[in-house]
């Protein structure tokens, strides 16, 4: 695959469901025997973007924004409504079995490893069914054992492994294949935060490895910030931003802290900004982002500032602002 | 179809082994399921006796055999449930099973099978013991061994393309109970479940020639006890290819619109 012609690309992506409603008690549900009332509800609407070959992106959104519909159409599991989708050149609805051995989707409540035998029996099956050649099987699958370190584990029964132990198996599960666009959704949700860091270590080095394409959606931003140098985030089923993470904090973040120590007591700050903590000479202050560099400057001249430092927020809160916001400031 | 056939091979194997873990379990099940052929055998040997020793052309020996092969064929119908499919769909396990590049068809035909190959060994044993007790008249030849053989997996085969197809109507709607309950009703009639088609009347056995249910269940053990003609043998088999082909046709047809639902309304 070329680096100029993008992995997936995505254009004006609609899609709308149809839920039947009616109103409470037996006159309505008479009445709806009749007539059928549907409300459309947009999951996604008009979203577009493109991502190139090795690329990791983060797809960001508060819950149903939209992320896990569009993962679904980008796998082939929902025909969209509108609008336009192509991964590998592929189009991911009509499910092609050149499209599906290329990709791969992991889920929180996808199974694929059979319950009562250990791993290593579900591997030998996944390697069937994909078609794999032996030697090129037992190479990946060994190389992904170690990766995760699973090593002592794949020979006991699956319902012996705890939670993170069965999603590392699910997880080398669904990359025996070696895929090359990887759609992760919520891939270490209830996870320990020793098995996040691990998962995220693996996807990182994954992708270094094998120049896969990754779309990736979390809750835990730390998971977005150690693999991610690009976000797309979705909210209403729209794009509100696409960018690096670093131009997201700046565009999104309202306010900047000044963590401010004195150098003798007695001056109060309390006109200077908002005081988030008082901690002796010690104060925490957030003020207005556009403001920031004339409050410091102001600070300087007219406190006896002995240390000052300006911190942007952390990602979590800029991205709990953008979600309740729902559009840029 | 090399790979097709490693893929069933590994499917089957998994069967096996998942089957293995649940030995104990499958044959109390299979015991449990002893009763019910007990009981029609019980009742049709006192109508036997009270006809003059045989009844519909079964004599107390035929029918012992009729419902000792029946223990089998009943296990050989075990297939996918129509029931299973609605926790298919919620559970996500469909969305599972369709990013793989391999029908779903093939999954469940590869691992009933392999329970198959578990229930035939463990049901041996169980028709020694049967047969003990019952003493059926039993003197296949070869040809008809061949058939049964056969017919077992033909019988096993349209039983899990119609529950399939049964089973897809949840795709639309969820209160498919009913309609699964009727279907149920009229195949315990006309496959030769509660009794031997013989012993219906000629209508019946008409109405169930020309229907899928005999050729899963009536006909395999028709075909080992004796009951056949060469012609009725191949015959059988040969609307046994019959009826995978219809199952096979409407599925292609059905499954294709189902899906094309389930991505429209999502999973």
């Amino acid at each position: 695959m070329s680096a100029h012609i993008p992995a997936i690309i995505v254009r004006d992506l609609v899609k709308t469901y149809e839920v039947p409603e009616r109103d409470p008690g037996l006159l309505a549900a008479i009445r709806s025997l009749f007539r059928r009332r549907v409300r459309a509800i947009h999951a996604v609407s008009g979203v577009s973007f493109t991502i190139q070959p090795g690329e990791v992106v983060g797809f960001l959104g508060p819950n149903g924004a939209g992320k896990t519909t569009t993962l679904k159409m980008l796998t082939g599991l929902l025909h969209p409504t509108s609008g336009e989708a192509l991964v590998f050149g592929y189009v991911p609805a009509r499910r092609e079995p050149a499209f599906l051995r290329r990709i791969t989707l992991v889920m929180g409540n996808r199974n694929q490893l059979q319950w009562d035998l250990p791993a290593l029996d579900s591997f030998e099956l996944i390697r069937a069914i994909y078609r794999l050649p032996p030697a090129e099987f037992r190479a990946t699958r060994d190389e992904l054992i170690d990766l995760l370190e699973v090593g002592d584990l794949v020979r006991k029964p699956v319902r012996n492994l705890s939670l993170g132990e069965r999603m590392k198996m699910e997880i080398i599960g669904a990359l025996l294949h070696r895929p090359q666009a990887l759609f992760l959704d919520e891939p270490t949700l209830g996870l320990d935060v020793t098995m996040q860091r691990r998962i995220r270590a693996f996807v990182a080095e994954y992708n270094r490895r094998t120049g896969a394409t990754v779309l990736l959606t979390s809750h835990y931003m730390a998971d977005v910030e150690a693999l991610c140098r690009r976000v797309i985030v979705i909210h209403h089923g729209r794009v509100l931003f696409d960018g690096p993470l670093s131009a997201l904090v700046d565009q999104f973040a309202a306010y900047r802290k000044l963590i401010v120590t004195l150098a003798e007591s007695g001056a109060d700050l309390k006109g200077f900004g908002e005081v988030l903590a008082h901690d002796g000479l010690r104060y925490t202050l957030r003020v207005p982002k556009a403001m920031a560099p004339a409050i410091t400057a102001r600070l300087l001249a007219e406190a006896p500032v002995a240390d000052l430092m300006v911190e942007e927020p952390p990602i979590d809160d800029v991205i709990e602002q953008v979600f309740a916001v729902g559009t840029p400031r | 179809m090399t790979q097709l056939i490693d893929f069933y091979r590994a499917a089957m194997k998994q069967a096996i082994l998942v089957q293995f873990q649940y030995r104990a379990a499958n044959y109390f099940y299979m015991i449990g399921m002893i009763a019910e052929p007990v009981i029609y055998l019980a009742v049709w040997s006192v109508v036997a006796a009270a006809q003059g020793g045989s009844v519909g052309g079964y004599n107390a020996g035929a029918l012992a055999a009729y419902y000792i092969v029946w223990t089998l064929v009943r296990n050989m119908n075990i297939v996918f449930t129509p029931y299973g499919w609605e926790q298919r769909i919620r559970s996500g396990e469909l969305s599972g099973l369709l990013l793989r590049p391999l029908h779903p068809l093939h999954y469940d035909i590869a691992f009933f099978a392999g329970w198959k190959v578990v229930v035939i060994v463990l049901w041996l044993p169980i028709a020694a013991a049967l047969a003990w007790l019952f003493q059926p008249t039993l003197a296949p030849t070869a040809i008809e061994i061949a058939v049964f053989a056969v017919a077992i997996w033909g019988a096993f085969l349209i039983r899990m393309m119609f529950l399939w197809l049964l089973g897809l109507i949840s795709f639309w709607t969820t209160r498919v109970a009913a309609i699964y309950e009727l279907f149920f009703a009229f195949e315990l009639f006309l496959s030769g479940r509660i009794a031997p088609l013989a012993l219906f009347p000629d209508w019946v056995q008409t109405l169930a020639d020309w229907l899928p249910f005999r050729w899963t269940f009536g006909f395999p053990i028709e075909a080992l006890i004796g009951q056949l003609s060469l012609a009725g043998l191949l015959g059988g088999l040969a609307m046994q290819a019959f009826w995978i082909g219809v199952g096979l046709g409407l599925l292609a047809v059905v499954w294709r619109s189902a899906i094309r639902r389930y991505t429209a309304v999502g999973g």
